[in-house]
C-alpha cells in the first residue's frame, strides 16, 4: 500500500489535507481520492465480532441514508482481515436484519491506522480506538473525534457535526454549543472598532459587539 | 470493487458499470446511470482499465473490445 503524509509527522491536523491511502476493503481496493467530491466519515473500531462495535455498525448502517442525503460517504476500518470483515457484516445482517452499506478497510498491517493515529498504545497496541475523521469534498480534514474502547459513539452527534460543518461552509457562520439545524447561528465577531459599532446597529440578536446570532 | 469473480466472470456490479459504459461517458454520469456511489465507480473503473476491459481518454470511459466480449459471456446476455 502506498501512503502519503503531505509533510505531516505524527497525527493528522485539522485544516490540512487528509493523509492519502490505498487500502483493501470489503468493496475492493479503495483510495482516499475516490471520495473526492463527497464528504467522508472515516472511522475505526477496535475489532470485528465484539459487542460495542456491533452496536456501532448497526447504528452507522441505520444512519447511512441520513448521511447520504448530506452527500456523506462512510468508511470503516479495523486491524482485521477482509475475510473477518465479510463474515462479521454477514453476521450483522443475519442477527440484526441490517445490511452494512459502506466499505470496511482491512488494515492488517496498520498502515492507515498509523497514518491517522488511530492506535492508542495506552489502551491497546493491537486494536484501533474509536476514531472518527471527517474529511470534506476537497480532501481536507475538518474534524476528529476519539472515543475509548469502552464507549460507543453517538451517531446523532456525528450527524450534528456534519450539519454544523456544512452550515459553516454554506453561510460563513459558526454554530453555538448544542446547536441543531433550524436554530440560530453565530455571526463571526467584527475585526475592527468601526465594524463593532456597525454590528451593534445591524439588527441581529446581539448581546454585545462580539456576540451576535441570526437565523439562517 | 472486484470486477471479476473467482470463475473469471464479471461481477454483477462490473456488468452494470460496463453496460453503462457502452456509451462513452465520464464517471459521474456512470454513477448517475447505475445508481452506484461515485467512489465505487471510480474504484471499479480503475480496475476495469487495468484489466483492459475499459478505455479512458481525458476522463471519458468506454468499453473496450475485451469488455464487450466479457459482457457477452455474462449470464442472460446470450
Amino acid at each position: 500500500m502506498e501512503v502519503t503524509t503531505h509533510g505531516n509527522s505524527g497525527f493528522p491536523r485539522l485544516g490540512q489535507p487528509a493523509p492519502l491511502f490505498e487500502a483493501q476493503t470489503t468493496q475492493g481496493t479503495i483510495r482516499l481520492e475516490d471520495f473526492k467530491g463527497s464528504w467522508l466519515i472515516l472511522f475505526s473500531h477496535p475489532a470485528d465480532f465484539t459487542p460495542v462495535c456491533t452496536t456501532e455498525f448497526v447504528a452507522f448502517s441505520e444512519m447511512a441514508p441520513e448521511f447520504k442525503k448530506r452527500n456523506v460517504e462512510l468508511c470503516g476500518l479495523s486491524i482485521d482481515s477482509t475475510y473477518s470483515h465479510i463474515a462479521w457484516v454477514r453476521n450483522i445482517e443475519k442477527n440484526f436484519g441490517i445490511k452494512v452499506p459502506f466499505p470496511v478497510i482491512a488494515d492488517l498491517n496498520k498502515d492507515v491506522a498509523s497514518l491517522y493515529g488511530m492506535i492508542m498504545p495506552g489502551e491497546s497496541k493491537t486494536e484501533t480506538s474509536r476514531c472518527v475523521f471527517v474529511i470534506d469534498p476537497n480532501g481536507i480534514l475538518r474534524a476528529m473525534i476519539y472515543y475509548p474502547l469502552t464507549t460507543g459513539r453517538n451517531m446523532q452527534e456525528i450527524l450534528r457535526l456534519i450539519d454544523a460543518l456544512q452550515m459553516t461552509d454554506k453561510n460563513g457562520v459558526a454554530t453555538p454549543a448544542n446547536w441543531k439545524p433550524g436554530e440560530k447561528v453565530i455571526i463571526p465577531p467584527p475585526a475592527t472598532t468601526e465594524a463593532a459599532e456597525e454590528r451593534m446597529k445591524a439588527g441581529f440578536e446581539t448581546k454585545d459587539w462580539y456576540f451576535s446570532k441570526k437565523a439562517v | 470493487m472486484p470486477c471479476v469473480d473467482s470463475s473469471g466472470e464479471l461481477t454483477p456490479t462490473a456488468g452494470k458499470i460496463l453496460t453503462a459504459m457502452t456509451t462513452a461517458m465520464p464517471l459521474s454520469e456512470v454513477s448517475r446511470k447505475t445508481g452506484l456511489a461515485l467512489y465505487q465507480v471510480r474504484s471499479a473503473a480503475r480496475e476495469l482499465v487495468e484489466a483492459g476491459l475499459v478505455e479512458e481518454t481525458d476522463g471519458i470511459y468506454i468499453v473496450a473490445d475485451a469488455g464487450h466480449a466479457a459482457l457477452a459471456k455474462m449470464p442472460g446476455k446470450n
